[in-house]
C-alpha cells in the first residue's frame, strides 16, 4: 500500500511547481501589459480550451486519487470489508480510553479504529515518531466513526486528537499506543 | 508643508472633510473602522505566530484559544464586512444612478457591525471564551470550560453584526428595486430578476432576448448579499439556540440532555458558514474584479454574459459545497462526501478561474497599461486566488483529505493566502480606486510606501502561507499548540512573513493618515454639513 508520506511527497512536488508556474506567469502578463503590444484580442477559442482544461482538471483530480490513494476506494467501502482487528476506543473529558495499553497491529492486517465520543467533538490522527501525519478522522459524539486502515510497513504510533475541545483538551496525545510489527518471512 | 502639518492637515491639506456628502462620508467611516479592525486582526494574528515559536508567559493558553477565535472573526465581520458593505453600499447607487434607499439604515448598519464587534472582541478577550468560529456542538455550551456570562455576551455582539447585515442586505435590494422621488415608476420585479440572473436564465431559452437592467458589478453584488442573507440567517438561528442553553444554565437549568445531533449541526452550521468562505466573498471578489478590470481599460468585459452565468452558477455552487468540510466525518453519507465535498466543489475551480480569465483578457484588450495602484494590487489580488483555490481543491478530495484536514496546510496555503493576498488585495485595489472620488480629489501622501505595501502584502502573505502550508505537510495541526518547538523552523519563517505583513500595514495606515490628516480622520466621523442624498457633490 502507498504510503501517505509518498502522497504528500507527490502533492508537494505537484503543487511547488503550479506555484512557480503561476508566479511565473503574473510577472510576465504584469510586465507585458505595461508594454504596446501588436495584438490586444484575445481568441476565444483560448478562452473555451482553457474552460475545458478547468473541467478535465476539477475532476481528473478525484478520478486520479480515487485510483492510486489506496485508503481511497477502502473508506468509501469499509461497510463492506471484513476487518482482521478492531479497535473499540472511546473518549471522554479529553481523555482516550485504549482497549489494552498499547495497539499491537501486524503488518498487512486490515484494522479498524472505531471511536465513540461520550461528550464533545474530539479527533483521531496516527502520527509517526517526526510528528508526520499517517491519518485522521472527525471523532462526532451520537454517532460511530470508525477508519480501516492497512498497515505494511512497521512502525510506533502516537495518538493525537486532530480537533479542538476547548482550552483544555490542545493537548490529548498517547505517546507510542499504536506498534506495528512485521513479520519479514511472511512479508517476503 | 513639513512633517507635522501635514500629518495634522494632510497632502497638501487637499482633503476638505466639510465639502463631503453623507454618503462619502459613511463610506469613508466604514472603511476606517473596517482598517482598525483589520489592525486588531494583525497583531492578533501576529501574536499567535510569537506564540507558535514559544508559548508567551502572559498569555495563558486558556486567552490564547480566545484570541485564536476572535480573530477570525473580527477579520471578517470587523474588518471585511465593513469594507465591502461601506464599498458596495457606494456603488449600487453609484453605478445604478441613483440615491441609497436609506443612509439611515446605512448608519444603523455600520454602528451595530462596529459595536457587535467590539462586544464578541471584548468578551473574548475578558472571559476567554473560546469556542472557535467552528463552534462544534456542544462546545459552545460546554460550561465546564466557559464562563456563562462571557458566552452571552460573546454571542450577543455577534447577533448585533448578523443585524447589521440584515440591515445591509435590505438596503442592497431596495436600491436596486425602488423608485427615487421624482423618478417615472421604475421595473423593480425586472430589475431584481435582472440582478440576481432569473431573466439571464430566461434569455438562454427565449427567442426574444432582454438587455440586462442592471449592470454586471451589481449583479454580482446582488448575488453575493443573497449568500450574505442566507449565513446572517443561519448563524442567528444558531446563536439563539446557543443562547436558549447559557439562559437556562444561568437559571441553573442544564440542557446537556437534549436531543441536539452533533452531525446535523455541523451540516447546517458548515452549510451556512460556508456561504462566507465558497460563496459571497468569491461572488463579490469576483464582481469587485470585473469592475476593477473596465474602471481600469474603460473597456468592455471580456465574455460578459459568459461571467454573469458564471457568477449565477457560482450562487448555485455556494449552496451545496458544504460538505467538503466534513469529508473527515465517517458519519457523513458517502454519496454527500462525493458529489457535495467533491464534485460540485470542483465546480468552484472553473468559476473562479473563469473570472481569472475574463479580467486578465480584459486588462490584456487594453495594454499598454500604465502600473497604477489600483492595478498592481488586482493583479495581485487574481494572484492570490490563483494559489488558493487550487489548495483547496486538493484538500476537498476524499484521499488527500485524510492527510490534510485541520493541518496548517487548510489554514495557511488555503485560507490565509486566500485572504491576506487574493481578498486583501483585491479589497486595497477597491480602495485605491475610490479614494479620490470618495474624498474629493485627496492626493496619496507617498508612492514609496503604498510599493511597499504592496511588495509587504504580497510576500508576506504568501510567504506566510507557503511555510505554514509546508509544517501542515509534516504533519502540524491548526487549532494546536507545540510546545517543544516541534515546527519551529516553518514557524519562525512564518513568523518573519507575518512581520512583513504588519509592517506593510502600518505603511499603509500611516499613508493614509497622511494624506487625510488627522483632522481629515476626525472630519469623517463628524456630521455632513451637506444636505444631499447624491453619492458626491454636484459639480460647481
Amino acid at each position: 500500500m502507498v504510503d501517505s508520506t509518498v502522497v504528500l511527497n507527490g502533492q508537494t512536488l505537484a503543487y511547488t511547481c503550479y506555484c512557480l508556474a503561476i508566479l511565473l506567469v503574473m510577472a510576465w502578463f504584469g510586465y507585458k501589459i505595461t508594454r504596446p503590444g501588436k495584438d490586444n484580442k484575445i481568441a476565444n477559442a483560448l478562452f473555451y480550451s482553457f474552460t475545458g482544461m478547468l473541467v478535465v482538471l476539477g475532476v481528473s483530480l478525484h478520478i486520479v486519487t480515487f485510483n492510486t490513494i489506496p485508503w481511497a476506494p477502502m473508506d468509501l467501502n469499509r461497510a463492506d470489508i471484513k476487518a482482521d482487528k478492531v479497535f473499540n476506543i472511546t473518549i471522554e473529558k479529553h481523555k482516550f480510553t485504549l482497549p489494552e495499553q498499547t495497539l499491537n497491529i501486524s503488518c498487512n492486517e486490515k484494522v479498524l479504529f472505531s471511536v465513540l465520543s461520550h461528550d464533545l467533538t474530539y479527533g483521531f490522527g496516527l502520527f509517526r515518531q517526526d510528528n508526520s501525519m499517517v491519518f485522521q478522522m472527525q471523532v462526532v459524539p451520537g454517532h460511530p466513526n470508525d477508519i480501516l486502515w492497512q498497515f505494511d510497513r512497521p512502525g510506533i504510533y502516537t495518538i493525537r486528537s486532530t480537533e479542538y475541545s476547548g482550552p483544555t483538551g490542545w493537548n490529548i496525545v498517547l505517546k507510542d499506543a499504536v506498534i506495528v510489527t512485521c513479520n519479514t518471512t511472511a512479508n517476503n | 508643508m513639513n512633517f507635522l502639518q501635514t500629518l495634522i492637515k494632510g497632502e497638501q491639506a487637499m482633503f476638505k472633510p466639510d465639502g463631503l456628502t453623507p454618503m462619502q462620508k459613511l463610506t469613508l467611516r466604514f472603511v476606517v473602522i473596517g482598517l482598525v479592525y483589520y489592525a486588531f486582526a494583525v497583531i492578533e494574528g501576529m501574536l499567535m505566530r510569537i506564540y507558535e515559536i514559544r508559548p508567551i508567559p502572559a498569555i495563558s493558553t486558556n486567552q490564547f484559544f480566545a484570541i485564536m477565535t476572535a480573530h477570525p472573526l473580527v477579520g471578517i465581520f470587523g474588518s471585511t464586512y465593513s469594507i465591502v458593505f461601506g464599498a458596495f453600499l457606494f456603488l449600487v447607487p453609484f453605478l445604478m444612478k441613483k440615491p441609497l434607499w436609506s443612509i439611515k439604515l446605512a448608519n444603523w448598519n455600520f454602528w451595530l457591525v462596529t459595536i457587535g464587534t467590539f462586544t464578541f472582541w471584548f468578551s473574548g478577550f475578558l472571559t476567554h471564551y473560546a469556542p472557535l468560529y467552528t463552534l462544534y456542538w456542544p462546545l459552545p455550551v460546554d460550561f465546564t470550560q466557559f464562563s456563562i456570562l462571557g458566552g452571552i455576551f460573546f454571542i450577543l455582539g455577534i447577533a448585533l453584526v448578523m443585524l447589521g447585515t440584515v440591515f445591509f442586505v435590505i438596503n442592497v435590494f431596495a436600491t436596486i428595486t425602488y423608485t427615487p422621488e421624482g423618478w417615472d415608476k421604475q421595473p423593480s420585479c425586472a430589475l431584481l430578476s435582472s440582478a440576481l440572473g432569473i431573466s439571464g436564465v430566461r434569455n438562454l431559452f427565449s427567442k426574444n432576448k432582454k438587455e440586462h437592467l442592471v449592470s454586471l458589478p451589481v449583479a454580482a453584488i446582488a448575488r453575493g448579499t443573497v449568500d450574505v442573507a442566507l449565513n446572517s440567517g443561519i448563524i442567528i438561528f444558531t446563536g439563539v439556540l446557543i443562547l436558549v442553553y447559557m439562559v437556562f444554565a444561568l437559571f441553573g437549568v442544564s440542557l446537556k440532555d437534549t436531543a441536539i445531533d452533533a452531525l446535523l449541526y455541523k451540516n447546517w452550521f458548515w452549510w451556512g458558514l460556508d456561504l462566507v468562505a465558497d460563496g459571497l466573498v468569491l461572488i463579490f471578489v469576483a464582481g469587485t474584479w470585473y469592475l476593477l478590470a473596465t474602471l481600469i481599460t474603460g473597456k468592455k468585459l471580456f465574455m460578459e454574459n459568459i461571467a454573469r452565468t458564471a457568477l449565477l452558477v457560482e450562487l448555485i455552487v455556494s449552496w451545496t459545497v458544504w460538505s467538503h468540510h466534513l469529508l473527515s466525518d465517517q458519519a457523513q453519507p458517502g454519496f454527500l462526501k462525493v458529489l457535495s465535498g467533491e464534485m460540485v466543489t470542483a465546480f468552484e475551480l472553473i468559476t473562479q478561474g473563469l473570472a481569472f480569465f475574463i479580467t486578465l483578457a480584459t486588462l490584456w484588450s487594453a495594454r499598454p497599461l500604465k502600473m497604477t495602484n489600483p492595478l498592481k494590487f488586482l493583479l495581485g489580488g487574481l494572484l492570490g486566488f490563483a494559489l488558493a483555490v487550487p489548495a483547496g481543491i486538493m484538500q476537498a478530495d476524499i484521499g488527500l483529505n485524510r492527510i490534510l484536514h485541520n493541518t496548517q496546510w487548510v489554514i495557511g496555503p488555503h485560507v490565509h493566502v486566500a485572504v491576506l493576498v487574493g481578498l486583501a488585495m483585491t479589497l486595497y485595489a477597491a480602495i485605491y480606486i475610490l479614494f479620490p472620488i470618495l474624498t474629493n480629489g485627496a492626493q496619496l501622501y507617498s508612492q514609496k510606501l503604498a510599493n511597499f505595501h504592496f511588495w509587504g502584502q504580497l510576500i508576506g502573505g504568501i510567504g506566510m502561507g507557503a511555510f505554514m502550508g509546508m509544517a501542515g505537510l509534516h504533519g502540524m495541526l491548526r487549532r494546536s499548540l507545540y510546545v517543544n518547538g516541534e515546527f519551529n523552523t516553518y514557524m519562525i519563517l512564518a513568523g518573519l512573513c507575518g512581520a512583513l505583513l504588519l509592517f506593510a500595514f502600518l505603511a499603509f495606515f500611516f499613508n493614509i493618515v497622511m494624506s487625510v490628516g488627522i483632522n481629515g480622520v476626525i472630519g469623517i466621523f463628524m456630521p455632513s454639513k451637506l444636505k444631499t442624498k447624491e453619492l458626491v457633490p454636484a459639480q460647481e
